[in-house]
C-alpha cells in the first residue's frame, strides 16, 4: 500500500540548534498517504523538535520540507494548518469550559468574529464528526467533564474536520488503558482508509508494532534508520534507539515476602467511588494494581495516602491502624506516594534537586528545627549518585531536568523518608526506554531491601514483568488478585473489563 | 552559595543610578534630616512589605493591609489613651493585626476563596467599619508617652533601625533555614506538590496571613508615634506601595520565588522616587506615574525572560 501511495510529506537534512545545542543534526523523514509512520527514540533524541518543525512552531536551520510535492520554504503554524497538518498532543489542548461543539468550531469555523453563531449547525457538525470516528459523545458536553481519552477523541474529530492530510499523534496513549488504545487503533485505521498519513510517536513499542507500517528511529538528533515494520524486531529497535544492548527483560527477581507492609480491609470512600476494597502488600513484595483508567486505582492510592479520607474500613501500616486525614499522617506512618502527574504533583519544579529531595524529610537534615544546608546537599548528592540522576548540580532546579530524572528526584524524596511502603502511580509513564529500565531496576532493589511496593500501571507488560502479584480493579473495587504465575494479559483484561468474572 | 540574584542586582543598580543623578543634580537630598525623614516614612512600608512578601511567596495577595493598618493605628491610639503602657500597646496592635489577618487567612486557606476576593472584601468592610465606629474622628490628645514610643525624636530612629534590622534578618533567616520557610516556598511553587510532600499547605497559607496582619499592626504603631494625632483615614493606598515594593523587589506575583532582601531594595527604590522628584524640581504628580512605570518594567522582565531570568529564592 504505501509504495504506490503518493508522498504526502518529505523532510530532508533537517538541522536545528537552540542556544548552541544541536537538537537535530540531519533528520530525514517521509510519509505516504494512508500510511502510519512511527517515530521512536529516547527522550532528547529530537522527536519533539522534529514535530515542532513540521508544525511550523520552530524554523529549521537547514533542510527542506516538501508537502504533497510542493517545497515549503517558510513553514509557520498557519501554513502548516493550511497544508493539512494537524497534531493530537499527549495532553489535549482544549478549552475546558466550552462544549465539544464549541471547541471543534473554534478550530474549523471561519468568518468575522461578530457573525451570528448558528448553534444548530455547529452542534450537528460536531455530532457528524464524532459519529464518523464512532464516538457516542454528546457535542454539547463541556470539555471539562470529559476524561483524557475522550478529550483526545475531540482532538481527532478536530483534525478530521479540518480535513487534515497529515495527523501527528504525540504519545496519544500515554494516559489510555488498553481498551481505549484499541479504540484509538480503530480511529487510526479509519484515518488510514481516508488516505490520511499518520505520524505516530510513542514510547510503547508494542503499540508501535501493532499500529505502524514503517518506523523511523532517531538518536541524538540523527535519523538512525527507517524500517518497514515487518523487517525489524523489538530487540533491534531498542538497539537502534539506545545505541547499545539493553536488556528487554524486566529485572524482576523473586524476593521472599516479609511481614505485611500495608493491609487494606473493606475500605470504602464514597466520594472517591471506592467500595469494599481489601488488599495486602508484604514487605519485599511488588503488588501491581491494574485496571482501566477510572477504575479507582489512583483514588485508592489517594485514600490510603490521606488525600481523600476514607469513610469506612481499615488501613493498617506495618500492622498498626492508620487513620490518615492528610498526607502528613500517612508519611509519618511510613507511606510514600509518587503520583502520576509528576510535573504538577511529584516535584516542585521551581525548587532545587536538594530542596526537592529533603522536602518530605526536613527533620532528617535539620538540627533543632534549623535546616543544615550542607547536610541537605550531601544527602541529595548521595541520592543523585545512587539513583544516577543526571543533573549539573544538586542546586539545579528540577524544572531543568528531563522527565526520567524528575521521576528519580521524586523517588529520592520518598526514599529519604525511609518508608515501609511506597505507592508508585504510573512510574514510567512518558519516560524513555533507558530511564524506564533504570526505574525498574530501582524498584527491584527497593523490594530486596524490604519495602512493600504498590505499583499502579496501565502498561500491561510492566505490570506482568514487575509484579509478584497483581490486583485488578474494576469500578472502585478489587475484582481479583492474580499470582505472577497465573497472570496473563487476557486474564488481567477479563477481570478489568468484565464485571461478573471472578477469579 | 549563590551570588546575589539578578533582580536584586538590577534594583540595586537602579538605586545607585538614581543616587548618582541626585548627587549631581540635588545634593541636598543627602542632607541628614532629609534621609532621616525618608527613613522614618518608609519603615512602616518595609515592615508591612515583609509580611506581604510572605503572603505573595505562597501565591496569594493581601490588599486589605491599608484598612488593617488604619484599624491598628486607631486602636494603638485608643489603647495608649486608656493608659496601657507603650510596649503593650505595640503588642496589642500586632495582636489586632494578627486577628484580622487570621480572618483573611481562614477564608483563603480553609474556605478556599481566592485571596484577592477575600481581601478586597475585608479591605472595604474593615475601612467602613472603622469609619462607622470612629465617626470619622481622629484620635487626638494622645498621652505624652505615645510619641516616639516614649523616647525622644533623636533616639527613636535608632530604636526603629534596630527593630527593622532584626525583622529583616529574622524573616530572611527563617525563610532560608526553617522548615516553615521551605514550606512557604513549596506552597507557592505548587500547592498540590507541596501537600503531597506532607506540607500542611492550608496551615501555611493561614499563617502567612496572620503574620502579614501582625506585621501591619506593628507598622501602624511605628508610623503613628511620629505624629501627635492619628487620622482615622490613615493607610489609604498603602496596599499599592507595599505590593509594588514586593513585586519590584523580584518576588513573583504567582508565588514560589523571591527574597526579603529584594523587598527591602524595592522599598528603597520606590521610596526614593517621590522625594527625588521634589528635590529635582519635577512636579510630584509624576511620582505615581514613574512608580507605575517601574512596576510595569519589573513584571515585564519576569514575563519576557522567564527562562533566563532567575529570581533568587532560598529553596
Amino acid at each position: 500500500m504505501p509504495a504506490a501511495a503518493p508522498l504526502l510529506l518529505e523532510a530532508t537534512g533537517i538541522a536545528k540548534s537552540f542556544a548552541g545545542v544541536q537538537a537535530l543534526k540531519g533528520v530525514s523523514f517521509d510519509l505516504h498517504a494512508g500510511e502510519v509512520h512511527a517515530i521512536v527514540g529516547e527522550n532528547g533524541a529530537g522527536k519533539s523538535t522534529l514535530i515542532k518543525i513540521l508544525t511550523g512552531a520552530e524554523r529549521p536551520d537547514t533542510g527542506s520540507i516538501t508537502i504533497a510535492g510542493q517545497p515549503v520554504d517558510h513553514m509557520d503554524p498557519a501554513t502548516s494548518r493550511a497544508l493539512g497538518i494537524a497534531v493530537v498532543y499527549q495532553q489535549p489542548s482544549l478549552f475546558p469550559h466550552l462544549t465539544i461543539a464549541e471547541n471543534i468550531a473554534m478550530a474549523l469555523e471561519r468568518g468575522a468574529i461578530w457573525r451570528r453563531v448558528d448553534w444548530r449547525r455547529r452542534n450537528s457538525q460536531a455530532a457528524g464528526l464524532l459519529a464518523r470516528i464512532g464516538s457516542p459523545l454528546d457535542p454539547e458536553r463541556p470539555v471539562d467533564t470529559l476524561s483524557m481519552p475522550e478529550q483526545q477523541i475531540v482532538e481527532i474529530a478536530k483534525a478530521i474536520g479540518a480535513e487534515a492530510r497529515v495527523v501527528i499523534m504525540d504519545e496519544p496513549t500515554a494516559s489510555l488503558t488498553d481498551r481505549e488504545v484499541e479504540n484509538l487503533y480503530r480511529v487510526i485505521a479509519l484515518l488510514r482508509s481516508h488516505s490520511v498519513g499518520v505520524i505516530y510517536i510513542s514510547h510503547r513499542l508494542e503499540e508501535i508494532f501493532a499500529v505502524s507500517d514503517r518506523i523511523t528511529v532517531l538518536r541524538d538528533g540523527h535519523t538512525v534508520g527507517t524500517r518497514a515494520v515487518g523487517d525489524v524486531d523489538r530487540g533491534e529497535l531498542i538497539r537502534l534507539m539506545v545505541g547499545r544492548e539493553l536488556s528487554t527483560v524486566f529485572p524482576k527477581a523473586a524476593v521472599k515476602p516479609g511481614e505485611p507492609a500495608l493491609e487494606v480491609r473493606n475500605l470504602s470512600n464514597e466520594a472517591a467511588g471506592l467500595r469494599d476494597v481489601s488488599l495486602m502488600v508484604a514487605r519485599g513484595e511488588i503488588l501491581g494494581l491494574a485496571g482501566l483508567v477510572g477504575s479507582g486505582r489512583t483514588q485508592l492510592a489517594e485514600t490510603v495516602f490521606g488525600l481523600t479520607p476514607a469513610d469506612g474500613g481499615e488501613i493498617l501500616v506495618g500492622g498498626r491502624p492508620l487513620r490518615a486525614t492528610s498526607p502528613r499522617d500517612a508519611i509519618r506512618a511510613g507511606i510514600a506516594y509518587v503520583p502520576e502527574d509528576r510535573r504538577q504533583h511529584g516535584v516542585v519544579l521551581d525548587m532545587s534537586v536538594a530542596a526537592n529531595t529533603s522536602l518530605a524529610s526536613l527533620g532528617a537534615v535539620s538540627r533543632r528545627g534549623i535546616i543544615d544546608r550542607a547536610a541537605e546537599r550531601g544527602k541529595a548528592q548521595e541520592y543523585v549518585d545512587r539513583l544516577r540522576i543526571k543533573t549539573s548540580s544538586v542546586l539545579a532546579e528540577v524544572g531543568t531536568l528531563s522527565g526520567g530524572n524528575q521521576q528519580k528526584v521524586a523517588l529520592a524524596r520518598w526514599l529519604s523518608t525511609n518508608p515501609s511502603l511506597i505507592i508508585l502511580d504510573e512510574p514510567t509513564q512518558g519516560v524513555d526506554v533507558g530511564s524506564k529500565a533504570e526505574i525498574h531496576g530501582l524498584m527491584q532493589m527497593l523490594a530486596e531491601r524490604g519495602l512493600g511496593i504498590l505499583m499502579i500501571s496501565s502498561d500491561l507488560p510492566e505490570i506482568l514483568g514487575m509484579s509478584d502479584r497483581i490486583a485488578v480493579m474494576h469500578k472502585g473495587t478489587i475484582r481479583g488478585v492474580l499470582t505472577r504465575a497465573e497472570a496473563t494479559q487476557p486474564a488481567i483484561m477479563s477481570l478489568a473489563l468484565d464485571p461478573d468474572s471472578h477469579h | 552559595m549563590r551570588s546575589i540574584g539578578r533582580r536584586e542586582a538590577s534594583v540595586l543598580a537602579a538605586i545607585a543610578a538614581l543616587a548618582l543623578v541626585l548627587a549631581a543634580a540635588a545634593p541636598g537630598f543627602f542632607a541628614r534630616d532629609n534621609l532621616g525623614d525618608l527613613f522614618l516614612a518608609n519603615v512602616p512600608v518595609l515592615i508591612a512589605a515583609l509580611g506581604m512578601t510572605l503572603v505573595i511567596l505562597t501565591g496569594h495577595i493581601d490588599i486589605s493591609v491599608g484598612s488593617v493598618f488604619a484599624i491598628c493605628a486607631v486602636a494603638s491610639g485608643l489603647l495608649a489613651k486608656a493608659g496601657v503602657p507603650m510596649p503593650l500597646v505595640a503588642l496589642g496592635a500586632c495582636a489586632i493585626g494578627g486577628l484580622l489577618g487570621a480572618l483573611n487567612g481562614a477564608f483563603v486557606a480553609y474556605l478556599r476563596i481566592p485571596s484577592i476576593v477575600v481581601t478586597l472584601a475585608t479591605m472595604v468592610a474593615l475601612r467602613d467599619a472603622l469609619r462607622w465606629t470612629t465617626g470619622g474622628a481622629w484620635v487626638q490628645e494622645l498621652p505624652a508617652g505615645f510619641q516616639w514610643l516614649g523616647t525622644t525624636q533623636s533616639v527613636y530612629p535608632v530604636l526603629v533601625a534596630g527593630l527593622v534590622i532584626i525583622l529583616q534578618v529574622a524573616v530572611s533567616w527563617g525563610l532560608r533555614n526553617l522548615a516553615a520557610g521551605r514550606a512557604v516556598y513549596a506552597t507557592g511553587s505548587s500547592v498540590d506538590a507541596a501537600r503531597l510532600a506532607g506540607v500542611r499547605t492550608s496551615l501555611v497559607t493561614f499563617s502567612v496571613f496572620v503574620a502579614a496582619g501582625a506585621f501591619t499592626g506593628l507598622a501602624a504603631v511605628v508610623n503613628s508615634v511620629r505624629f501627635s494625632q492619628i487620622p482615622s483615614n490613615t493607610g489609604i493606598g498603602l496596599e499599592l506601595n507595599v505590593i509594588a515594593a514586593v513585586v519590584v523587589g523580584g518576588t513573583l506575583i504567582t508565588g514560589g520565588r523571591g527574597t526579603p532582601a529584594g523587598t527591602l531594595l524595592g522599598v528603597v527604590l520606590l521610596g526614593m522616587i517621590g522625594p527625588a522628584l521634589t528635590f529635582m524640581g519635577v512636579s510630584p504628580y509624576w511620582e505615581r506615574a514613574i512608580q507605575g512605570g517601574i512596576i510595569l518594567t519589573a513584571v515585564a522582565v519576569d514575563a519576557v525572560r522567564p527562562h533566563v531570568m532567575r529570581v533568587r529564592s532560598y529553596a
